[in-house]
């Protein structure tokens, strides 16, 4: 059996895989609440990969077929329900989780250098998501995933000179149809999942590359060399880290975080399954009403709304009346995300050492963030529009203001170790 | 943080408010559970709703298992057009005449409780009133300008609204009012079953796997407690 494993080893390395990013990573001791939603991310996407497949299994992807047979998948299929409403809330749960995960980086720094690679991919991910999210959408044909299609993909119509026929070319039709469906449902299901893994994969290399922030922002990789010997963690560590650094307070991956994750999918399940067995239609939110009637593009619902997690970008685009330059907005407030490492002039990385003025734009932005979702849901209104507005300048404001403040931000002591 | 934390969480019954416009609608009181009702729901279904409305995605022997009706039982006493029992309970109307009879076809119900709500159908159905300006007499508080008769015309009777817009109570019926809303109730009850035949099940299996879970968290609490005793 040794030699098995020794051959396999000369041949691929998995133990030393294993050891270097699992048995042997150093992960920082103080991670609190937040540093759970990277795992649970990972735990949803495996749920969306899963069902997705067995749900496909019974899926018939086209303009006739697509309303019944999900309808089937509900009524005929053994256990067909629990697969659609653990894909449909995993959705859901989706980005709860990526949006928090995205706040804890927010508020502590995670963004800043070296991690600017790491950020950028999880932006990657989150934009990626975003498109599957929509994609998968459609695939119900109810008439929610029908008009919703219809205002998002009619966007590219703003677009100068080639807009209409650009909308045309993503339809493959004149209107949203089969055509539509079919090519949907190729890339919800082959191509962007398969980004997305690989997306995945980068940012989880790009992190044990640079290493876990965490709560205090203070690097637990010291110069080789500085450390007295009674000071460096007891823990044995891989050596292309040990051998590089003096590692203080930190403990490997596994076990110590593996069991602290668990506990936090056994958290995590306990609200997750909790909305699917007992509010799947998370009160009209993650499935809404409409979609219980088939597609039909003479029978516009009385209210378009897209799904509660693109709200955020909805509102900015409809806050500003020019559709063109709703749209360019709607997207600038995605690209502007990914400027952030560069917008964050600041050395010190958690909120904990921050200024004052740091906490105040994180308060406001994260409200605004809120509003614009909230809003999102709602039909337009003078004073929702009103509202609105504010909050898209809230929004930019934050990036505009981190820029401005961080040059020579007055900011507290930071400790040379962790605090805990 | 924690004063962060909290302002967020502030926000959140912000969203409770974030739902449309709603109609004034009477609560349906149904109980998914109560399979006579189911049945008297779908008996009356089948007399009154099918001819038109079908239940297309829903089949015959599904319905007769949840209900607690033999395959033979169904057959002989629910099924009148000899379609095998593993068939969706369809009709014959055709879509394009019915569409000029009635203005747009009459839609599939199999989804109409999941689409509107339990609460709305218990009220509409109790809504109708006449109307000499329709084509068919009748005109609905909660749908206005309806494109469907009152079909249960016979049973509740007959009611008219006043200058107020409150409506009379019915006259002329085989039905008194209690009767009415306790048939209106079944037939609710029924769609409310068909929209998602599978929802006592789901409710069932949820509370044993909600249980599960907590013991497995409280488990997992004591195992991370345990492994990290030592750290610092």
């Amino acid at each position: 059996m040794n030699n098995f494993l020794a051959w396999i080893e000369a041949r691929l390395p998995v133990m030393e895989a294993m050891n270097k990013h699992v048995l042997q990573y150093p992960a920082p001791k103080n991670f609190n609440f937040w540093y759970f939603f990277g795992s649970l991310a990972m735990l949803v996407l495996v749920n969306q990969i899963l069902t997705g497949i067995w749900l496909t299994m019974n899926y018939e992807p086209s303009g006739d077929g697509a309303f019944a047979s999900i309808e089937y998948i509900m009524r005929d299929v053994d256990y067909g329900w629990l697969l659609r409403y653990m894909h449909s809330t995993g959705a859901s749960a989706f980005f709860v989780v990526v949006y928090l995960h995205m706040f804890r980086g927010l508020m502590y720094g995670s963004y800043q250098k070296p991690r600017e690679l790491l950020w950028i991919f999880g932006m990657l991910i989150f934009l990626v998501l975003m498109a599957e999210a929509f994609m998968g959408y459609l695939l119900p044909w109810g008439n929610m995933s029908y008009w919703g299609a219809q205002v998002i993909i009619s966007l590219f119509g703003a677009v100068p000179v080639v807009g209409e026929d650009l909308a045309t070319w993503i339809k493959g039709d004149y209107v949203i149809s089969g055509a539509t469906l079919n090519r949907f449902f190729a890339l919800h299901v082959v191509a962007l999942p398969l980004v997305l893994v690989v997306l995945v994969f980068l940012h989880i290399l790009a992190l044990h590359e640079v290493g876990s922030n965490n709560p205090d922002g203070v690097n637990i990789k010291k110069p080789k060399g500085s450390q007295k010997p009674e000071e460096l963690s007891k823990f044995k560590f891989h050596k292309q880290y040990a051998d590089k650094y003096d590692i203080v307070d930190a403990i490997p991956f596994h076990p110590y975080y593996t069991v602290k994750d668990i506990m936090g999918v056994a958290g995590f399940l306990i609200f997750f399954c909790w909305v699917m067995f007992f509010f799947p239609e998370g009160g009209g939110y993650f499935l809404e009403a409409p979609n219980f009637t088939p597609a039909n593009g003479l029978k516009t619902p009385e209210h378009i709304a897209p799904v509660w997690y693109f709200g955020p970008f909805y509102t900015i685009l409809r806050v500003v009346p020019d559709k063109l330059m709703g749209t360019i907005l709607m997207f600038a407030a995605i690209g502007v995300l990914f400027a952030l490492p560069w917008c964050d002039r600041g050395t010190v990385k958690s909120i904990r050492f921050r200024s004052k003025w740091h906490l105040l734009n994180l308060i406001q932005f994260s409200i605004c963030f809120i509003a614009l979702g909230i809003l999102g849901t709602m039909p337009a209104s003078d004073i929702a529009n009103l509202i609105g507005t504010i909050a898209t300048i809230g929004y930019f404001g934050f990036f505009l203001a981190i820029w401005i403040y961080s040059k020579n931000e007055n900011t507290k002591p930071v400790p040379e170790r962790v605090t805990k | 943080m924690k004063k962060l934390f909290i302002t967020l969480l502030a926000m959140v019954p912000a969203l409770a408010f974030a739902a449309g416009p709603s109609l004034p609608l009477d609560s349906a009181n149904n109980d998914l559970a109560d399979k006579e009702s189911l049945k008297r729901g779908f008996k009356a279904y089948i007399n009154y709703c099918l001819g038109c409305h079908e239940l297309q995605y829903q089949r015959y022997n599904r319905t007769f298992a949840d209900l607690g009706i033999s395959d033979e039982e169904g057959k002989a006493e629910w099924m009148y057009t000899g379609e095998k029992v593993g068939d969706h309970i369809t009709n014959s109307m055709p879509a394009k005449e019915a569409a000029q009879w009635f203005g747009s076809a009459p839609p599939d119900l199999t989804l109409e409780a999941r689409f509107r709500s339990p609460d709305y159908i218990y009220t509409y159905l109790r809504s109708f009133y006449t109307d000499e300006n329709r084509p068919f007499g009748v005109n609905n508080t909660i749908f206005p300008d309806v494109g469907m008769p009152h079909v249960l015309q016979n049973l509740q009777g007959v009611r008219t609204k006043d200058e107020n817009g409150v409506l009379s109570p019915a006259v002329g019926g085989t039905m008194t009012e209690q009767e009415y809303d306790a048939f209106v109730r079944d037939l609710t009850n029924f769609l409310e079953y068909v929209g998602e035949p599978n929802k006592l099940e789901r409710k069932e299996l949820g509370k044993w796997v909600i249980g599960f879970l907590f013991i497995f968290f409280i488990l997992s609490y004591f195992l991370k407690k345990e492994y990290w005793r030592d750290i610092h």
